[in-house]
């Protein structure tokens, strides 16, 4: 029998605009010791599924209109609010996305990993503390019996991730639910959290569900999977027979969408450099120390690197956060001071030249930032987006400026008609192509774009992929990739750069790299990354 | 730690110049003087009183030899009260219009807090517009409307509480309390709210919720600390302003303490009692707002490492 048999439940949000329908009539199962990974785009209602079977869904505007869940013989959904407590944190806990901001900053991590022993179990705070430093233990925190006593802040996101997950499994529940719970952290880290939970589940012979907008990782560590699309479940069954009997459309689009292969070396590519970097070095001071010692460390961000990117090439560069990768793009252009090296782009040396000289280069080069939430002023529409380069660097007059604005606006694929609207009226994909459009709108040579897909959904990020190499093609652009996700790298760089601790560490061939990995840390990377060899390796 | 306090010390050498020296000329600057009365004097003895207080001085040499005096700590002898420095009747007002402050300072606190907390944890439902409503009510009413209306309401027509005075019957200090803390648990009823529901709506309490604590636990252990930090923020200046901002409900309910010697003061020009009651508050401002700022860090873990690092 199953421990939890979820069954035509529907929730709904009552919003002023009308009713979503968020979850509309979802049944799905887990057994005991199983995984249940449920896939689908942000928005699909895989999260509120989970949320709602325990009531933590925001209520109003939310409401569970219909529907059971079985477990444990008992169907939570008609349980009060007491007894539902009851079951939070002790029968079933949650493992939530982000590990920066699910753990409370004003308590120590101890503090808040004993709350399910001292309100589900009555056990006495000591032994509570005990306890908490066996499982920060268990879940890799070097010394816990010290740790138990940091706050959040002193964790790393790895590290935060992994107290969650110790938090959740405190109180040994019977059912784990892990809302994405890798999806804001790096790729290495992302492969140890996977095998941590992998490894736990077995060992207590949990349920756990999955939640994930990654089909790769569903591939690793799941039995059954559950396709979620506008609040339905469109397609579920074992991994194999998704993977490799695919049914639905849908499913199938998902899978389409996972960047991966090889492709041939484009023509584009002219054997002549348009960027030479040499011996470039990027310092920062680290104000760190106690304060009656204060040490002066200068923090190498880039050290020592050098580099050609050739006229035409896509060069990826990759590498974890922190390694000073898109350090490396902005001292490019010259957005951070630069203590050392040149920059030379088209036979002009960039080292040393003054903000007034930069300034006709600068719609030579220009860049495409990571979160098209942040990067886009929301009190400028589209048109003012788009016009301002155009103006600025007199590309357009007044007068034909409109005309070039929409030129623009089809090269992205923006539809005409929103010409006049504000980036919150856009979806994250949309804006993202309305940061593209300013990116080339001064018909640049050089496209620095610093991970420029990944705060997007799967699909959206192989449209917008897709978009970049197209424009790529058509304006002739040479262009540096920076990105810390190695099959989004594969799937657009013709060579691939790897950085490490602000070192350049190997550079090589695309295909080569991932063939023949020269450098211990490029093995590792690629070793982190759940690649999709097994049932999927078919799909390639 | 220490290098923070130290440089907030040193911030506030030359606001408090600058205050000094504003109030310096400008009570020289009104007109009157501190011997002008109704009452003819003879010349001879306003000569002799004004060489007595230093008046027959330039204006630039009066102003030396006080910023020396107060160098040494002391606030010069009063000019209306013969034979009284101001240090004394400022030490005299003190403990009154403190206790009168600390007080108001609890009423605020409880009553704002609660509310604010209360709106903020059922938003835009009577819940919420209720307190709020009267907040915003408590914000507008100056006190010297709502004391004569709490005397009229209680002393006058329910007779419950003595209607002025201090110190002499059990009741009396419940009044001025509530006139004078009113506005002030307005204002923190609103930061309260929007600390709260700022708080409310993070992660961290969706975690706490989904690990079976209690409602309760939710709110008054993961939500309050992160909720009131504005709140904190706002005790320093509120409490300098509950000290200065006295003398409206002091004269109201005929309480001895500082305020009054302050308005007399101005009333007669006694300037040394101005500048020394004035340069006092100043100060006191100042002390408060650094006291509030160590609070604030103290209850914020990250602020408190980053402190400890000397960034």
């Amino acid at each position: 029998m199953p421990l939890l048999t979820v069954n035509d439940l529907t929730t709904h949000f009552h919003t002023r605009a009308g009713v979503v329908k968020a979850v509309d009539g979802v049944s799905f199962s887990v057994d005991q010791g199983q995984t249940l990974a449920i896939v689908g785009e942000s928005g699909s209602g895989k999260s509120v599924a989970c949320y709602s079977l325990l009531k933590l869904i925001p209520q109003p505007p939310g409401k569970i209109e219909s529907g059971t869940a079985l477990f444990d013989g008992r169907d939570l959904l008609s349980l009060s609010e007491k007894q539902l407590r009851k079951v939070r944190g002790n029968d079933i806990a949650i493992i939530f996305q982000d590990p920066m901001t699910s753990l409370n900053p004003y308590l120590t991590v101890g503090e808040q990993l004993i709350e399910p022993l001292l309100y589900h179990r009555d056990m006495a705070r000591k032994q509570a503390l005990q306890r908490a430093v066996e499982i920060l233990g268990e879940v890799g925190i070097v010394e816990p019996e010290k740790r138990v006593h940091s706050y959040p802040h002193e964790f790393s996101g790895g590290m935060r991730q992994r107290v969650m997950i110790a938090m959740a499994l405190i109180a040994e529940p019977k059912l784990l639910i892990c809302d994405e719970p890798t999806t804001a952290l790096d790729v290495t880290i992302q492969a140890q959290i996977l095998k941590l939970i992998r490894e736990l589940q077995q060992r207590r012979n949990i349920a756990v569900i999955f939640i994930t907008h990654d089909l790769a990782v569903v591939a690793d560590i799941a039995d059954t999977v559950a396709v979620m699309k506008e609040g339905r479940i469109v397609e579920q069954g074992s991994v194999d027979a998704i993977f490799n009997h695919t049914q639905h459309d849908y499913t199938k689009k998902l899978l389409a969408s996972i960047p991966k292969g090889a492709k041939p070396i484009p023509a584009r590519i002219e054997d002549q450099p348009l960027l030479s970097i040499h011996g470039l070095s990027t310092t920062f001071r680290d104000h760190s120390g106690s304060f009656l010692k204060r040490e002066q460390k200068l923090v190498r961000a880039v050290d020592d690197v050098s580099l050609d990117i050739q006229h035409g090439e896509i060069l990826g560069l990759v590498g974890e956060s922190g390694s000073g990768k898109s350090t490396l793009g902005r001292s490019i252009l010259g957005l951070v001071p630069t203590s050392g090296g040149s920059v030379v782009f088209d036979g002009i040396d960039l080292t040393g030249m003054s903000g007034k000289q930069m300034t006709p280069l600068r719609r030579r080069m220009q860049m495409i930032f990571q979160d098209p939430y942040a990067s886009l002023n929301p009190r400028m529409t589209v048109f003012d987006a788009l016009a301002e380069p155009l103006l600025y660097h007199k590309l357009a007059t007044r007068k034909t400026v409109t005309k070039e604005v929409l030129a623009l606006m089809d090269d992205v694929g923006l539809a005409r008609a929103s010409i006049r609207k504000y980036p919150h009226e856009f979806s994250g994909g949309q804006r993202q192509r309305i940061a593209v459009g300013r990116a080339i709108a001064t018909k640049p040579e050089l496209v620095i774009a610093d991970e420029p897909v990944s705060a997007l959904d799967v699909t959206i990020q192989a449209q917008i992929l897709k978009l970049i190499l197209q424009l790529v093609e058509k304006h002739n652009l040479t262009m540096l990739f920076i990105s810390h996700d190695l099959s989004v790298v594969r799937y657009m760089s013709d060579r691939i750069a790897v950085m490490h601790h602000g070192k350049l560490v190997e550079t090589g061939e695309t295909e080569t790299l991932f063939a023949q990995p020269q450098h211990d840390y490029t093995r590792q990377l690629l070793s982190a990354i759940p690649l999709l060899d097994g049932p999927i390796a078919v799909m390639v | 730690m220490g290098r923070f306090i130290l440089s907030r010390l040193l911030q506030a050498i030359p606001v408090l110049l600058v205050v000094i020296t504003a109030t310096f000329f400008l009570v020289r600057a009104a007109p009157g003087g501190p011997f002008s009365a109704e009452k003819i004097v003879p010349p001879e003895v306003v000569k002799a009183l004004e060489a007595r207080y230093k008046l027959d001085q330039p204006m630039w040499q009066q102003y030396f030899s006080y910023l020396n005096d107060l160098a040494h700590g002391e606030f010069g002898p009063s000019f209306r009260y013969p034979g009284r420095s101001v240090n004394e009747l400022i030490l005299g007002g003190l403990p009154t219009t403190a206790e009168l402050a600390f007080y108001a300072m609890l009423v605020a606190i409880f009553i704002g807090a609660c509310a604010g907390v209360m709106a903020a944890l059922k938003p835009n439902t009577p819940q919420d517009y209720i307190p709020m409503s009267a907040a915003m009510l408590g914000i507008c009413m100056p006190s010297f409307l709502m004391g004569p209306l709490l005397v009229l309401i209680f002393g006058v027509w329910l007779e419950w509480l003595p209607v002025s005075g201090w110190g002499d019957l059990p009741g009396d200090k419940i009044l001025p309390a509530i006139t004078l803390g009113t506005g002030y648990a307005a204002y923190i009823a609103r930061l309260s709210r929007g600390g709260m529901l700022e708080v409310m709506s993070q992660d961290y309490i969706r975690t706490a919720r989904a690990k079976g604590l209690p409602e309760w636990v939710v709110v008054l252990k993961h939500g309050l600390r992160g909720g009131l930090i504005p709140v904190v923020a706002f005790l320093g200046p509120a409490f300098a302003g509950l000290l200065s901002g006295s003398f409206v409900v002091e004269t109201i309910f005929q309480i001895p303490g500082l305020g009054r010697f302050y308005v007399q003061a101005a009333f007669n020009r006694d300037y040394t009692m101005i500048l020394g009651t004035t340069v006092f508050f100043a100060a006191l401002i100042v002390l408060f707002n650094l006291l509030s700022d160590i609070i604030a860090v103290w209850i914020n873990p990250k602020l408190r490492h980053q402190l400890r690092e000397g960034r």
